[in-house]
């Protein structure tokens, strides 16, 4: 087996069945909603594509995102990206260590210089010129920068490194930013999630190793077959928001009778992901089917949005602190307002009298 | 995102604290007035000034028979309306929620799909009343662009509302945004315009009802 050598070919060797692998472009093509000629066209380009170069970069992150692709549903179609890419550098996947893992990396960088796809998981610290993180004496700021460099791609997977996430939260003493802040000129793919679906993932791989080129992508860099809908649009539970069924804690009868968490503080309404119509674990649940609301994890400071109980209606600011304080300047106004009209008027009194 | 973050935030912070503000100052600053001293007599058979105070205000809810042909389509427009307002505020779920979280009083929602439906019905008598108040010229010429401004302020938070409930025009989150700035625009304008007439209407009518309960004769 060679880099070199065709994919169909390659995977052919390995005893991958050319129905099997049909099997894969289908379903590879059904999960990006392409159309159905779209899946014979995505089966023939993968199969003379060549193994992608792939350099996967970790910062601060919490190796959610590798888990979630690597450990998805053993075996499953997700998995068997890992058959299609030659993952040169991965720090929780990789073989050897130290400066022969730093070694592998630039030699891939050289040897596909404008071909490699660069995927990062993590948020980048920018404080203190981007002390808090470093790798092999680098910091993530500088290896950002040098592997991008010739990079064909970049795709950002999971919510860290597609918008800061978690160590982006206030008050971020990282001056963690994502990754879309310090790559420019480059196309940007963004795979956002606490952790990413292993399908978004897969799937928009396999797209650009397809077609060459990024799916359908929406403002925030998503591709839109995953990130096109929100959790709330696909959810099970959303018949009982439609006739007004709330659960009002997570141990009442309606908790237990499975109605809708909206006033529990789930952020499907504003959350766009394929949860709902996907699922995790090959199909079995999500969140919201095993009774915790979508506390919204594929969208932006997620983290700082007033909380992850607070129902999505409810303001997040300082009202129960605003209005008491309005109420007594609103009070004290009045008795000034009435004052001066009383005492206008026992002016206007005096006057008459002499 | 950015939008709906401000919207929840800061905007409606701003919008109760002039609503809050602007509502006590109106209301403390007119209730310390110096009241106007009746000394008449009272008629005879006069009841307590309270409760022809109260009488006036219910019987005042509806216009006496002689003025009810003039009067009939605006009466029931603005029954429709306000009731459909009121529906609307009070038995849509995510209201319940947004009331409870500041004062804490909770009750069953009704069906979303029902306060949709009572939102239409909103909708098409506040531009009835817009209509109305366009074509008739009487009122035409007593209205002032503050009223226009009390009217769109009402209207644009019951637009938003069902555009964001059918999610149509833009993401939901964005809708959802332009919906609670629409309440903070009507919240800030409340205390300042006719809208306060929700708080005075009260008042204005019960010390009528006073006077004309205490002078006179008996009709």
């Amino acid at each position: 087996m060679t880099d070199s050598q065709p994919l169909g070919e390659m995977l052919r060797e390995r005893g991958v069945s050319r129905r099997a692998f049909l099997k894969y472009a289908s379903y590879m093509a059904s999960l990006m909603a392409l159309p159905p000629a779209a899946a014979a066209t995505m089966a023939q380009s993968l199969a003379q594509a060549r193994r992608q170069s792939v350099i996967w970069l970790s910062f601060q992150e919490c190796t959610g995102c590798t888990e979630s692709l690597a450990r998805s549903f053993s075996p499953s179609l997700e998995e068997m990206i890992f058959d299609l890419i030659s993952l040169d550098y991965h720090h929780t996947l990789q073989a050897v260590s130290g400066e022969a893992a730093e070694q592998a990396r630039r030699q891939a960088m050289r040897d596909h210089k404008g071909k490699y796809i660069v995927i990062v998981d993590g948020s980048v610290p920018t404080a203190g010129g981007g002390v808090y993180s470093a790798i092999a004496g680098q910091s993530n700021v500088a290896m950002l920068a040098e592997t991008v460099e010739h990079a064909a791609a970049v795709i950002a997977v999971g919510t860290c490194a597609a918008f800061g996430g978690l160590p982006e939260a206030d008050p971020n003493p990282t001056g963690a930013v994502p990754v879309s802040k310090l790559v420019m000129g480059k196309p940007l793919i963004n795979i956002p999630g606490c952790p990413p679906m292993p399908q978004a993932m897969a799937g928009t791989l396999v797209h650009l190793l397809s077609f060459g080129k990024p799916p359908e992508l929406d403002a925030l860099l998503r591709p839109l077959a995953f990130f096109g809908e929100t959790i709330h649009d696909r959810c099970y539970r959303r018949q009982f928001y439609k006739r007004g069924l709330f659960a009002k804690s997570f141990d009442d009868a309606g908790a237990r009778k499975g109605w809708c968490l909206y006033e529990l503080g789930c952020k499907g309404p504003v959350t766009y992901n394929a949860c709902a119509s996907l699922k995790w674990n090959g199909g079995v649940s999500f969140p919201i089917q095993s009774g915790h609301g979508c506390i919204g994890c594929s969208e932006p400071r997620f983290w700082d949005r007033g909380g992850l109980y607070k129902a999505l209606p409810t303001g997040t600011g300082e009202r129960r602190r605003v209005v008491p304080i309005a109420a007594a300047g609103g009070a004290a106004l009045g008795v000034a307002a009435a004052a001066l009209a009383r005492g206008r008027l026992a002016a206007a009194a005096s006057k008459e009298a002499k | 995102m950015e939008l709906l973050d401000f919207a929840r935030g800061p905007a409606l912070d701003f919008a109760m604290l002039v609503f809050v503000l602007g509502v006590t100052w109106r209301l403390v600053g007119v209730l310390l007035l110096p009241r106007l001293r009746d000394r008449s007599a009272p008629r005879e058979g006069a009841p307590p000034r309270l409760v022809g105070a109260l009488r006036a205000i219910v019987r005042r809810m509806w216009p006496r028979k002689e003025f009810i042909q003039v009067t009939l389509f605006s009466t029931i427009n603005s029954y429709v309306f306000h009731l459909g307002l009121a529906i609307v505020v009070f038995g849509l779920a995510a209201h319940i929620v947004f009331i409870h979280d500041l004062f804490g009083l909770s009750w069953p929602s009704l069906p979303s799909d029902l306060v949709f439906g009572v939102g239409v019905i909103t909708l098409a008598a506040l531009v009835a009343a817009l209509v109305r108040r366009l074509t008739h010229p009487v009122l035409r010429l007593l209205s002032g662009p503050s009223d226009y401004l009390s009217w769109l302020l009402t209207t644009l938070p019951v637009l938003t509302g069902l555009l964001a409930t059918a999610q149509i025009g833009a993401r939901y989150e964005t809708l959802l945004a332009a919906h609670i700035l629409s309440i903070a625009a009507f919240l800030i304008w409340f205390p300042f315009g006719k809208l306060m007439h929700a708080f005075l209407f009260a008042f204005s009518r019960g010390a009528t009802g006073m006077r004309f309960s205490h002078r006179g004769v008996k009709v």
